[in-house]
């Protein structure tokens, strides 16, 4: 089998609040089934390379965001013609605000998103900010938010849950993240898979079945991280 | 004319007492509020001026050493209540004051939290200002590394004597630029780099920009189980620090560029250094039934790493690791996710504790660590990694913050000793 290639884009600038656990989390959850993987670093500059199953991106400083936002510009035909081919995309705060349409900073400064979601983010004064857990189709996806980008989910797009005012894309439609087709985007940091293990084998899933394998996984023993769920579902924000 | 406020101070520090409380932090706001000149009156009257200490990491450590340096020479003013913000400092002068308002202190070292150093820095010049590292802390509380670091330059740039600097630290470096102060460099030798990693290295990153060499007033040309070795001047030194772990030892080399500039000798300087004990579970020891229990205050990725790293030094035979969430501790814990804990796979049993004991445990299992027991409860979990280290070998245990008031509580009472 060939191994199941995962792009980390922006392995230098989009790593803050543990979104690179994503991509230890989704590699070691293949590596208990003896699945094949290759993880790929995709840095300012670099190509994507051919026969991606699936990409992962995170938050980034706001320092860092315009450099990022020029560079996921000119990748937009390669990301677009990705999604268009079912390609799993999951994509937290900043690299989810960056796969819009566009993102208006609070300053008024315009950074372009590639439009592979249809969702804007408008850069606001106040932060939505601490534990996060909210209920998909996919179980309770539990993380931590931190953001000030509010973001406007268009027809295309659905919501990945429901939550309440005050969190979630703009702190009042009441939803978090959203989802079109096999691309995913969310403000849930944490890293969202680690305490959402059915939510990160949904990911394994549809990668898997799109390039014609089983997506059929084999259970593994997830006791600690639901628990650990349940717990920082508890805490106070 | 000190007198009112001094008074003032005092009788709130009572009333706390009479309630069974201690600490600084309230008289001083009350203070704060009600004579809002008093800090910088009374700190233009020292002769030898204040010197703020500031950064991420180990401020409380730097300023006990510091303090214990300029000990030998000087009647030292500190805030070693571990209150780091403005109120802080209002209550250590207050707390030193007589009745009548006299101060008995010639030099004032106070550590500051990043924020709060500017808060302190707009009421009153320093003379000296001492800057550690920026890494990625509490970011949920102070929301982007280059902020911070922009709060350091404004620091910075109010001290009017000298600013020490770490020239290890690319951040802290930069602000040598455009500050009126003399800039004081303190760095470690290259072939000790590999122990203070960044967060950009974390990543893969571009390897460490290359740094001038040439003229640091302080230097850690060594360190391991052989003991510290400092260069201050052209003077060497070799000896035991108290305090355990590499990045002590570069605390204590910070300290030491800063007491150079106060015209104290090498001698004076390393004899302070010799003296100093642990701050509050930073590198403290116990021991319990014969076994050697070490705690160490864990806070964000950059310190963890290295206290890890230290401790492969140490090699324990068991290790606990506790983590709370309190708001002093950061609320968020992904930080855990920026820690490499690979090296602890197949080495010493591993167990965890604290009120995200199961976090850490899926983050621990996630490395290809397996974990013993996960236990939110302190001390029971504390006993059980005790009774499991063997007699004459050493327990490590990590914690953060608010878990360390407990754990440190209870080693005291069941140590027979405490030692450093």
């Amino acid at each position: 089998m060939t191994p199941l290639r995962i792009v980390h884009l922006y392995p230098h600038e989009m790593n803050i609040y543990g979104d690179t656990g994503n991509v230890v989390v989704l590699r070691r959850r293949l590596e208990w089934r003896d699945l094949p993987v290759e993880i790929v670093p995709v840095g300012i500059g670099d190509a994507l390379p051919s026969d991606v199953d699936l990409i992962l991106g995170g938050g980034g400083q706001d320092a860092t965001q315009g450099e990022i936002g020029e560079d996921f510009q000119r990748r937009g035909p390669d990301l677009r013609a990705a999604a268009d081919d079912g390609v799993v995309m999951l994509a937290i705060c900043g690299a989810y605000q960056l796969l819009g349409h566009e993102f208006l900073t609070h300053q008024g400064t315009r950074i372009a998103g590639v439009g592979v979601l249809d969702v804007v983010t408008n850069g606001s004064d106040t932060r939505l900010i601490g534990n996060h857990a909210v209920d998909s189709a996919w179980g309770r996806l539990v993380g931590y938010e931190n953001h000030s980008g509010l973001t406007t989910l268009g027809a295309a797009a659905t919501p990945l849950a429901r939550t309440v005012p005050g969190r979630g894309n703009d702190g009042r439609d009441s939803t978090e993240g959203c989802v079109q087709g096999n691309v995913f985007g969310t403000y849930l940091h944490g890293p969202v898979l680690a305490k959402s293990p059915r939510f990160a084998d949904e990911l394994l899933r549809r990668a898997l079945e799109r390039r014609g394998d089983s997506g059929e996984l084999a259970p593994l023993d997830d006791a600690l991280a639901l628990q650990a769920a349940d717990v920082a579902a508890r805490r106070p924000r | 004319m000190a007198m009112l406020p001094v008074v003032t101070g005092k009788l709130a520090l009572g009333a706390l007492r009479l309630l069974g409380r201690s600490g600084n932090a309230l008289p001083g706001l009350v203070v704060e509020r009600l004579f809002p000149r008093y800090l910088a009156r009374t700190l233009a009257a020292l002769p030898h001026g204040v010197v703020v200490v500031s950064g991420t990491n180990g401020k409380t450590t730097t300023t006990k050493m510091l303090a214990a340096i300029l000990s030998e020479r000087f009647r030292v003013l500190t805030n070693d209540t571990g209150s780091n913000f403005v109120r802080g400092t209002i209550g250590a002068a207050i707390s030193s004051s007589s009745w009548a308002g006299r101060l008995d202190a010639d030099v004032a070292v106070f550590e500051l939290d990043e924020a709060h150093a500017v808060r302190f820095v707009e009421r009153y010049r320093p003379e000296r200002v001492l800057l550690l590292n920026v890494m990625r802390d509490q970011l949920d509380r102070f929301g982007e590394i280059d902020h911070t670091a922009r709060l350091l330059r404004t620091v910075a740039e109010h001290a009017t004597v000298a600013v020490g600097l770490n020239r290890d630290d690319a951040r802290i470096a930069a602000i040598a630029d455009g500050i009126e102060a003399e800039p004081v460099w303190y760095q470690v030798a290259d072939d000790l780099r590999h122990l203070f990693p960044t967060d950009e290295e974390l990543y893969g990153g571009a390897s460490r920009a290359a740094r001038a060499s040439d003229g640091a007033s302080a230097e850690l040309v060594a360190w391991g189980t052989e003991g510290t070795t400092i260069r201050i001047g052209n003077e060497q030194q070799t000896f035991p620090l108290r305090a355990s772990g590499a990045h002590n030892a570069q605390n204590a080399t910070a300290a030491a560029a800063m007491a150079a500039t106060f015209d104290l000798s090498p001698d004076v300087i390393f004899a302070g250094l010799r003296a100093v004990e642990p701050a509050f579970g930073r590198g403290q020891s116990f021991v319990v039934d014969g076994r050697d229990v070490s705690l160490h205050l864990v806070k964000n990725p950059a310190g963890f790493r290295q206290s890890l790293a230290a401790a492969r030094v140490e090699d324990p035979s068991r290790i606990c690791i506790v983590i709370n969430d309190d708001d002093a501790d950061g609320r968020d814990v992904s930080w855990l996710w920026d820690v490499d804990f690979t090296g602890l796979d197949g080495g010493a049993p591993v167990s965890t504790a604290g009120t995200r004991a199961a976090d850490m445990a899926v983050r621990l299992r996630y490395d290809g660590v397996e974990v013993g027991h996960v236990d939110p409860a302190l001390a029971p979990a504390i006993d059980r990694a005790i009774a499991a280290t063997a007699t004459g070998e050493r327990l490590l245990v990590f914690s953060t913050y608010t878990a360390m008031w407990g754990l440190h509580r209870h080693l005291v009472a069941r140590a027979k000793e405490v030692r450093a």
